[in-house]
């Protein structure tokens, strides 16, 4: 199975997860957000964060630790990974949902994985 | 952190602002668009001299530069140099030879390009200028990438070596217009990923982007051609171009095509006053 397939059939059994409904992230949430971030065809995001267990993270983001307290709104962090262009026209962070380069499940797999740093 | 990139922000919508303005029809202005454009890096990064930006990335990386070091003390181009010189000075079948083309015989003009083309009304890079000769005397067009038009484009550079970019846009209107339209496409942002030439090499210019440094655009062409240690041998302008392209899901435009070498004309007129220093050799 390939990875996206794979992520597709998580973030099903997963319930749908939407966006905004609180609900305990599962490991596997976690471990699939954590491969999107670190894949270069997908999330890339250490591509441009810091955040811990990066390995030759970039500097043109703002490293991302106690993401928590940084994004607590998991809405609002839910539309800076969709597309942050709309908050600030002039930002380089890619629009990864706008642009279909993240699916929701994806999106939200990353929040989880994210909420972990 | 914020603050810093508030600041970088705000930094480059001043150098977004002219480009805004001359979509406004405003004239276009090649020499004001220098001083802004040479003034904004000098400003931004005060530590770096101006000739200094020639060498891109490694002033904004002491790994880089301690390893750069140690590389020139073989450089890695020089087996393409001594290609390109016997390639250079060997005669075609008819008799004659790359020389014959160009003023000076071909040495220590490389400053001057890109140049506009008067009666094709079109920008001619030095590349095009070689093929150009290979054509008129009954030769295929060398490919404008890597390979023997690298090797030579290395020759032909190294005899301009330190000589000081001049690349010039005349008053003419087709020759402003490319200008103007090497300056939009470097402006413009394009692919999946949405990001223009100028994302990365001005707004983010000095930053890491996983490994790499985002060389800033002030003094891009002047290493050219160049040894890339991840390609494993030499490229072009345009192979630089292309890779760029692909780094965002863009599609690379044609090694020939207008918009390449408009490209070109605009990045290299941003470098008029530094010295050329190619070939060069980068990570
Ligand atoms: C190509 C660069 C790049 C990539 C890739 C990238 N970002 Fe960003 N990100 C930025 C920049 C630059 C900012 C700073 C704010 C801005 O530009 O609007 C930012 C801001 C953020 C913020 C807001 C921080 C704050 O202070 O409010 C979060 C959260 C974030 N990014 C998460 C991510 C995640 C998660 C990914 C991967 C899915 C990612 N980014 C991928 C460049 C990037
Ligand atoms: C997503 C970021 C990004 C974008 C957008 C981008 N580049 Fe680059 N560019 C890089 C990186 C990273 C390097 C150096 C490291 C490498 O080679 O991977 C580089 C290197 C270069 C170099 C060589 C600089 C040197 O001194 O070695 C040139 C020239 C260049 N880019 C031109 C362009 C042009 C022209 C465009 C637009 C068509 C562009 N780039 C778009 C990231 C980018």
């Amino acid at each position: 199975m390939n990875l996206r397939a794979s992520l597709f059939s998580l973030s099903l059994l997963a319930g749908l997860s939407a966006v905004g409904v609180s609900q305990a992230a599962t490991p596997a949430q976690i471990a699939a957000g954590q491969e999107i971030a670190e894949t270069t065809t997908l999330g890339n995001c250490d591509a441009c964060h810091m955040f811990t267990g990066a390995t030759e993270a970039g500097n043109v983001g703002p490293a991302l630790k106690d993401v928590k307290s940084m994004v607590p709104n998991r809405k609002e962090f839910y539309a800076i990974i969709y597309d942050e262009e709309a908050r600030n026209p002039q930002t380089v962070m890619p629009a990864f949902g706008k642009n279909h380069i993240l699916s929701p499940e994806q999106i939200n797999d990353v929040i989880d994985f994210m909420y972990t740093k | 952190m914020k603050s810093i990139i508030m600041a970088l922000m705000g930094a480059s919508l001043a150098l977004f602002g002219p480009l805004a303005s001359a979509r406004a029809a405003a004239p276009i202005n090649p020499q004001a668009d220098l001083k802004a454009f040479q003034g904004y890096f000098l400003k931004r990064f005060p530590n770096v001299p101006l000739a200094a930006y020639v060498n891109g990335p490694y002033n904004f990386s002491k790994s880089e530069a301690d390893q750069w070091k140690q590389i020139m003390e073989f450089p890695p181009y020089q087996f393409a140099l001594d290609t390109g010189k016997s390639l250079f000075n060997a005669k075609f079948p008819n008799g004659k030879d790359y020389a014959s083309c160009f003023p000076n015989g071909g040495i220590g003009i490389a400053q001057n390009y890109p140049m506009f083309d008067a009666k094709t009304g079109r920008v001619v890079t030095l590349g095009i200028a070689v093929n150009r000769c290979r054509v008129a005397n009954g030769l295929k067009k060398l490919k404008l990438t890597t390979g023997p038009m690298a090797d030579i484009l290395a020759y032909m550079t190294s005899t301009s070596d330190g000589k000081k970019i001049n690349v010039v846009v005349p008053n003419n209107p087709k020759a402003l217009a490319a200008y103007q339209a090497g300056k939009e496409y470097f402006y413009s942002r394009r692919g999946q990923l949405n990001f223009s030439c100028a994302s990365c090499h001005v707004q983010e210019a000095g930053m890491h982007l996983r490994g790499n440094v985002l060389a800033p655009a002030l003094g891009m062409t002047a290493s050219f051609p160049l040894y890339r240690s991840k390609w494993g041998n030499m490229g072009t302008l345009v192979r630089r171009f292309i890779g760029c392209n692909k780094k965002v899901h863009s599609a690379p435009a044609k090694p020939d095509s207008a918009a390449y070498r408009d490209l070109a004309y605009f990045l290299t007129y941003m470098d008029n006053g530094l010295p050329v220093s190619g070939p060069g050799a980068r990570p």
